[in-house]
């Protein structure tokens, strides 16, 4: 629960494995002469099993962070392993079978496709992992009863309200058994009620051994973090008291 | 997966997918159409010439042309043995009078033996195209004596009785006339007579040289109720006629009314031994030019023409209707495929755009570039399949329906003035269509099988440079798209 270093002695490990492990990441942006640094130096260690929030002002580069994490980008500098994946250093179709099989995304729009029914929405993301076909469907089911949607499989996203959308969008990320769950603002969109729902599905799947990381404006998600972190100015703060 | 996404896609967005595949559908049965429109007017010039110039004749030779004042054969000349007086002092009058055709110089038959003698002729026969025309009417009672077709000859009444062939000094009098080939009865596999096959009697054939004989084309034959066994007057000799001819495609009349044999043809026109056109038949397709040129070189008074130049002389509604299609209807299909085409990528372009999210949470969550593309490549080609299959069976419903329709279309062939245009001269109502043919055809719409297969190829390679201009635009997108789009 503290930032994990590893000057505890050379023999002496970690009693948690780590996950995400990041040294020094610096993220710049030049777009038309203007030069935008929204990560300068981080160095944090997320160890699996966690739950982390990261909280910050509007433009602290938050999404640029998750983006990161989530094998959507590369640092500009800096060191950044998943495991025993350099994702600073990894090629394109490296980083897309880390974002198939290592990581889950949840958005904050639920960005499922609209043609397709909720069980086709999971099915989605097993697309990239080349399974059978029975294994597909049997974890497509399992993940949406996981979300309390197992009546709902057939039903578009129209036709199921926000917080029952996000719900498919968090099983299909977890249809795949990711490593890790990133998700930016995922209450973003939902009232009150909607977002508690939410919530609770988050806490649960993180008390069954999955790591989250999640951005957000609410401190009603950030009390349900074992660990929250504070993005500033490009550089990071954990607020964990 | 990738078929339930994609027929997903498409039925949900019925907007985009109905606009494309109709405007792939609307280009590709135009396609279709036109094609098989262009093949049935090409079959239909091809019918119209083989009418007049008979099957299978490569190159035509005519005598040069002539200024219409070189000649003045074109009177009537009644003398007081003309007419039979009747007992009312009116004279009924009757001529025949036979002429070759205006305006047009003949060859001597001696050119018939000069060209079959060139190299790369396989045969050559001649014919000479006449115009019977018969003068009958009665006159009333002259005070002169003298007859004349000369208007001024006769008092017109002051009410003008001015009709038919037109009336004067109280008479009446009609021109008829048809036309008369004499051609070469020992040649039937060149020439006029290739074309045609008796359906009554016989055609000419070589004893008939020398011989008062005719056969008639079934249309004149029925039209004046004229039958084998019969007999027609010709330049006011008395023909026996032997058989009733009809061209051999059902769907086009003969080159002449009545043919008779061309030493005939040639002693009654007192012309001396001369034809009007002699048809020429290459060894091989390869050889025309050449043959073309030694004619020419051979014969520097002489028009020679060949097919290509033949197909100009049709005219009237087939050939508009063949520059129409061939001209117009071609633009037109490629413009509308270019427009077809142009339409599929920009709303694939559009649709890309619109799916940016879509398509930035694919990668986001694992899709590989090549799957994403796949997709709308995949989208896109089945939109064009659509397109296609819709497009062939309006295609294939227009080409029936014409085929049903079957549209005929008049060809007017300049029998004997081939390659050139206009008839200097040509004089009166009577005359203007005698050395004409107007041939009615009836226009078809052929389907080959390989305008099929061109019309799916069209429809998938429409499909696939839509799905191509989508999918690189998809391949750029950055997966971050995905957290950046929010709605
Ligand atoms: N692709 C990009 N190109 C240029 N600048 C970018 C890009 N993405 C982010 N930025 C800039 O980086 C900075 C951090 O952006 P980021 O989206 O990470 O902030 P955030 O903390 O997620 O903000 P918010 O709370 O509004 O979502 C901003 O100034 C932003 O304009
Ligand atoms: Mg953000």
């Amino acid at each position: 629960m503290t930032i994990t270093r590893s000057h505890t002695g050379p023999i002496a490990e970690p009693t948690v494995p780590v996950l995400y492990r990041l040294a020094d990441v610096s993220k710049t942006y030049t777009q038309k002469k203007r030069v935008v640094k929204p990560l300068v130096g981080v160095d944090l260690v997320i160890p699996r099993g966690e739950f982390v929030t990261i909280q910050g002002p509007t433009g602290g580069g938050k999404s640029t962070l998750l983006q990161l994490l989530g094998a959507l980008d590369r640092p500009t500098s800096g060191r950044l392993t998943l495991g025993d994946t350099d994702l600073a250093e990894a090629s394109n179709s490296a980083l897309g079978t880390a974002r198939a099989r290592e990581i889950g995304f949840v958005f904050q729009g639920f960005n499922l496709i609209p043609t397709l029914t909720a069980t086709e929405n999971v099915d989605m993301g097993l697309e990239p992992l080349g399974l059978t076909a029975a294994e597909r469907r049997s974890r497509v089911t399992d993940a949406l009863s996981h979300v309390g949607l197992a009546d709902r499989g057939d039903h578009r996203p129209g036709e199921l309200s926000g917080g029952q959308q996000q719900r498919v969008a968090i099983a299909r990320a977890i249809a795949k058994r990711p490593r890790v769950l990133l998700a930016d603002e995922p209450t973003g969109n939902l009232d009150e009620s909607m977002r508690d729902e939410i919530l609770d599905l988050l806490q649960t799947l993180n008390e069954d051994g999955l790591t989250l990381v999640v951005v957000t404006h609410d401190s009603a998600v950030a009390r349900r973090a074992t660990r929250r972190l504070r993005l500033e100015k490009g550089t990071i703060r954990d607020i964990t008291r | 997966m990738y078929f339930t996404y994609l027929r997903r896609e498409l039925s949900g967005r019925t907007k985009q997918t109905v606009i494309v595949s109709a405007g792939l559908a609307i280009a590709i049965a135009l396609v279709i159409i036109v094609n098989a429109l262009t093949a049935g007017v090409r079959d239909a010039q091809t019918q119209a010439l083989e009418s007049v110039y008979g099957v299978g004749t490569d190159l035509t030779v005519a005598g040069a042309q002539q200024e219409p004042d070189e000649r003045d054969d074109s009177r009537f000349e009644f003398d007081q043995d003309g007419g039979a007086t009747a007992d009312d002092g009116s004279t009924t009058l009757a001529q025949s009078q036979l002429r070759t055709e205006m305006g047009r110089g003949t060859l001597a038959a001696a050119t018939i033996s000069t060209i079959s003698a060139i190299g790369g002729v396989s045969s050559a026969t001649g014919a000479l195209s006449l115009t019977n025309s018969t003068f009958s009417g009665e006159l009333p009672q002259t005070t002169d004596g003298g007859t004349s077709t000369e208007g001024e000859a006769g008092t017109p009444p002051a009410d003008g009785d001015q009709q038919g062939g037109g009336g004067f000094g109280g008479g009446s009098f009609d021109v008829e006339s048809f036309t008369v080939l004499g051609v070469d009865p020992a040649v039937q596999a060149v020439g006029p007579l290739s074309s045609v096959t008796a359906s009554e009697g016989r055609a000419l054939d070589t004893g008939d040289a020398g011989q008062n004989v005719a056969v008639l084309d079934a249309t004149y034959a029925t039209t004046n109720d004229l039958a084998v066994g019969g007999t027609v007057d010709v330049g006011g000799t008395t023909m026996e006629i032997v058989g009733i001819v009809s061209s051999s495609s059902s769907d086009t009349d003969t080159a002449s009314n009545i043919y008779i044999p061309l030493d005939v043809a040639q002693s009654l026109a007192g012309v001396g031994d001369v034809v009007s056109t002699v048809y020429v038949q290459a060894t091989s397709a390869d050889g025309i030019a050449t043959v073309r040129d030694e004619i020419e070189t051979a014969l520097p008074d002489a028009t020679v023409s060949s097919q290509s130049d033949l197909a100009s002389t049709v005219s009237g509604s087939l050939s508009s209707a063949t520059s129409l299609i061939t001209s117009l209807g071609t633009w037109l299909s490629i413009l509308v495929l270019a427009v077809a085409v142009v339409l599929a990528v920009l709303f694939t372009m559009s649709g890309v755009s619109r799916r940016t999210r879509e398509f930035g949470t694919l990668k986001a969550i694992g899709w590989s570039n090549g799957r994403v593309i796949g997709q709308i490549a995949g989208e896109s080609m089945v939109q064009g399949l659509i397109g296609g299959a819709i497009g062939l069976a309006i295609g294939l419903g227009g080409i029936l329906a014409i085929n049903v329709i079957a549209p005929t279309i008049s060809s007017a062939t300049a029998a004997t003035e081939a390659g050139t245009s206009g008839r200097p001269g040509a004089g009166g109502p009577g005359f203007a269509s005698a050395a004409q043919t107007a041939t009615d055809i009836t226009l078809s719409a052929p389907l080959t099988p390989w305008v099929l297969v061109a019309a799916v190829g069209l429809a998938v390679s429409a499909g696939l440079v839509a799905g191509a201009f989508g999918g690189w635009r998809a391949a750029r997108l950055s997966p971050a798209e995905a957290l950046r789009s929010v709605a």
